[in-house]
């Protein structure tokens, strides 16, 4: 690389900042505010070692919660912090830095942006150094907020840095594997799906490795970044080293991109386009045909994460007899739990509870896909040809929602069909989970319905309502519990009122009334569709 | 005949931006009509308000005789529209958009008319849009257009990507379709094209209509461009009616004169050149760049005493 291959970095990385002004303080709030909030109300909560009793017992025994927040080290409020939280802030943290190196790379290059920078006095590595400076500059301001405020909660320094730069380093190990992904791909929203699926193989690895048990494949929590988070074990003396392997992550991505990115042409992939049809089938036909050409490999690449994140999850609930029964502490826990049968069913049931979120937030990605239509110009010409406004916007609805329960089902018949595999009976495991990923449908589906009122009625803010409101179930059902928020919190989302199954009593009340107001929010959204400008 | 677009007093604003600001704007069924306008006078506000995309604030406006917002869907079998930043789906071929193109608007084109097009314009249908530079891009939306048997063209900037040999392919098209009787709705910025297409036009500024009629109407309301090589010195001394005049002396004593003319001044003029001796001379009607300069540029056409 020369110098004058860097002309003008500066300049872009400033330009980056300028873009992203709001967005890049807004995550880092939220992830600095999630992990911090959560360590003071911790430290509230449970201000003695009987008091964390309890919750140290389940975090150590129980499968559930194993496989979504990881291996617990210790019983102090900030290894209960590093564990409730340290997973899940890095996946924010990678999940900022992947839009942010993806936006400011392939996606400009895709749009055209970068040819125009390009042409000016700016270097060929110009925009990817920009990018990664930023993507680096996020995650290390991330870090020393994070090491500034922890301590003021009441933890301990050397736990807190270890915490902050456990996330901050995964942020970093996802700098360098989104560079090497935008190289490859010539679409952006390709690229971004690339990143995102390595974060998704990442997560799986580490809760199948976590959840796994004695005997089972625990190595696997040290395969890919996210695990290292908790292999660095903050506040239960650090393990200093396991930093180097996200920080060797980061350079080796970034050389492998630089590399890439010297061999290809601009606005061209790895993988070469090829040649399509020089006609349309008699299938692409009308508004409905298209979205689902439009969407059809998006949610084939759901389906088949769905199906190997749940057959692999449903396998590793077979484990939880192993785990417990080594202390009569954990016994008792186990047996509080209301034993075996009762375990299994909250593990299983607890499986649905995230595949209903993730399928809603499919749901929410199909529907704001009508608002990426719109504002790339390509709804016109649908709608300057004898398309009704209505049916445009339900061929996308209908898609989300299609989708939604296809991935509902897959991720029941997948966990049914992992754990029966294991445990027995397969065909029974397989239709009772099927019924269970199904009972989350109507939830996943109202909070998707919202993001069609507010694209039918306040569409500049349509994505940020989309996604402010899946967050908002995510913080309320994946972490309103352990922080005992109060039934009129928990009650605002929709997942707090779907049936838990396998084990919790059916009631159709919920359904019903979960889908009358998903689908009237709906006709709210294609109502407001049908009286609005469009553009 | 009727009008195919009837626009009267149109008014749309978005925020502080009073985008148009009462504009007229008639079409007559089986004309082809250059709507003119520098950049962001309202040509695609008004477009995407007869397209019923955009809902208009105030005025009258018809299309194809119904109301293009209430009866958008039933008219839109009617028109095809090229936009004027043509935006395709990535993964999707040229070819595999301009049939569902077709099909959206419920049609279903003629397999060799399709055909036709597509080699006249020289495009690949089975490459994916998203390697169509937008001369490429372009095309597709046209070739879309011409190929279907809408009675309405609505055309916005549409050769703003085309070489000059396409853009000449695509005035032999225009051609072809107004002697099949279509409608075509031009919006341009480049004048040369309303001028080699267009039965009437409409000049557009800041939202407002500051002109409408036929290219021989409006030149009446213009100068004669003369350039002159005379026998002799030749002085002007404030001869009412000559504008933007450069005199240069030639080496043989001779004399050159460059300047416009207002028409009722052409027989004042004329007479005192041949007074000095004429040995070339040329007289040309103004183009439409000229007639847009005065309509659109900022300071007044200065004027030699």
């Amino acid at each position: 690389m020369t110098t004058a291959s860097l002309t003008g970095t500066t300049a872009l990385a400033k330009l980056a900042l300028r873009r992203d002004r709001i967005m890049l303080p807004v995550w880092v709030y939220v992830v600095v505010i999630g992990v911090s909030a959560n360590a003071y109300t911790f430290a509230r909560l449970y201000k003695t070692p009987s008091s964390r009793a309890a919750l140290v017992a389940s975090g150590q025994s129980n499968p559930a919660l194993l496989f979504l927040y990881g291996r617990l080290y210790g019983d102090s409020v900030g290894a209960l912090t590093a564990w409730r939280y340290g997973v899940w802030g890095a996946l924010f943290a990678v999940l900022m830095t992947i839009f942010l190196v993806i936006r400011h790379t392939r996606a400009d290059e895709e749009a055209g942006r970068l040819e125009l920078i390009g042409s000016a006095r700016v270097g060929r590595q110009a925009p990817l150094v920009s990018a990664l400076a930023v993507a680096v500059l996020a995650n290390v301001v991330l870090i020393v907020v994070l090491c500034a405020v922890l301590p003021l909660v009441g933890l301990p320094a050397a736990g807190s840095a270890a915490l902050a730069l456990a996330i901050g380093t995964c942020g970093l190990a996802f700098a360098g594997i989104s560079a090497v992904a935008a190289q490859l791909t010539s679409g952006a929203r390709a690229a971004r799906g690339l990143a995102i699926g390595v974060l998704g193989a990442a997560f799986l690895a580490r809760a199948v490795g976590d959840s796994a048990g004695a005997g089972g494949p625990t190595w696997l929590t040290w395969v890919l970044p996210l695990g290292w988070t908790e292999t660095l074990r903050p506040f239960a003396s650090e393990r200093w080293w396991v930093l180097a392997l996200p920080l060797a992550v980061f350079g080796v991505g970034v050389v492998l991109a630089f590399v890439l990115a010297a061999r290809r042409d601009h606005g061209a992939g790895l993988l070469p386009d090829r040649p399509g049809r020089p006609s349309a089938s008699g299938l692409l036909r009308g508004p409905f045909s298209l979205a689902w050409r439009l969407q059809w490999t998006g949610l084939a690449g759901w389906v088949a994460g769905f199906a190997v994140l749940f057959a692999v999850c449903g396998a590793a609930g077979k484990g939880i007899g192993q785990l417990v029964g080594t202390s009569s502490a954990l016994q008792k826990e186990f047996t509080r739990l209301g034993g075996q049968t009762a375990i299994v069913n909250a593990y299983l049931s607890s499986l649905m509870l995230l595949a209903g979120l993730m399928a809603a937030g499919y749901a929410v990605s199909a529907v704001l896909r009508l608002r990426a239509e719109e504002t790339e110009g390509r709804a016109d010409p649908v709608l300057a040809a004898a398309t009704g406004r209505v049916r445009w916007g339900l061929s996308h609805v209908v898609v989300a929602v299609a989708g939604a329960a296809l991935l509902l089902a897959i991720a029941g018949v997948a966990t049914g069909l992992g754990y029966g595999l294991r445990a027995g009976g397969t065909g029974g495991w397989m239709a009772r989970m099927l019924g269970a990923g199904l009972a989350e449908l109507p939830a996943a589906l109202l909070i998707a319905a919202i993001a069609v009122a507010a694209f039918g009625l306040l569409p500049r803010a349509s994505a940020a309502v989309g996604w402010t409101v899946l967050g908002l179930a995510v913080a309320v059902n994946l972490f309103g519990a352990a922080l005992q928020v109060s039934h009129w919190v928990l009650d605002v989302s929709p997942f707090s009122h779907v049936p838990r199954l396998p084990g919790g009593t059916v009631s159709a009340s919920p359904v019903l009334w979960l889908s009358a107001v998903a689908i009237a929010l709906a006709v709210t959204g294609l109502a407001g569709l049908r009286h609005r400008d469009i553009g | 005949m009727a009008n195919a677009i009837e626009a009267a007093g149109l008014r749309k604003r978005f925020g502080p931006t009073q985008a148009l600001d009462g504009l007229d704007l008639t079409v007559q069924a089986g004309e082809v009509h250059a709507f003119l306008g520098p950049n962001g006078a309202g040509k695609t506000t008004t477009i995407r308000i007869l397209l019923g995309l955009l809902r208009k604030d105030g005025g009258d406006v018809s299309l194809l005789g119904g109301d293009p917002w209430r009866d958008a869907t039933t008219l839109h079998s009617r028109l095809a529209y090229v936009p004027g930043d043509v935006t395709l789906w990535p993964s999707l071929t040229g070819g595999e958009i301009i049939d569902l193109l077709a099909r959206l608007r419920g049609g279903q084109h003629d397999p060799e008319r399709r055909q036709e097009l597509i080699e006249l314009f020289d495009l690949d249908p089975a490459k994916k849009a998203r390697t169509y530079s937008k001369g490429n891009r372009q095309k597709v939306a046209l070739i879309a257009a011409l190929a279907s048997d809408a009675e309405l063209l609505v055309l916005d900037e549409p050769t703003s990507g085309l070489d000059p040999l396409m853009e000449a392919t695509f005035r032999d098209c225009v051609n072809d379709e107004r002697r099949a009787g279509r409608t075509v709705l031009l919006s341009s910025h480049i004048l040369a094209e309303a001028e080699a297409l267009a039965d009437r036009v409409t000049i557009i500024r800041a939202g407002r209509t500051v002109e409408t009629g036929t290219l021989a109407g409006m030149r009446h309301l213009t100068r004669t461009t003369v350039d002159a090589e005379l026998a002799g010195p030749f002085v002007l001394d404030g001869t009412p009616g000559v504008h933007d005049a450069v005199i240069d002396r030639l080496g043989d004593g001779g004399s050159r004169l460059r300047c416009e003319v207002d028409n009722a001044a052409l027989t004042e003029i004329l007479r005192r050149l041949s007074a000095v001796g004429v040995r070339t001379l040329t007289c040309r009607p103004p183009t439409l760049e000229e007639l847009f300069l005065r309509h659109y540029s900022e300071r007044p056409v200065a004027t030699v005493q």
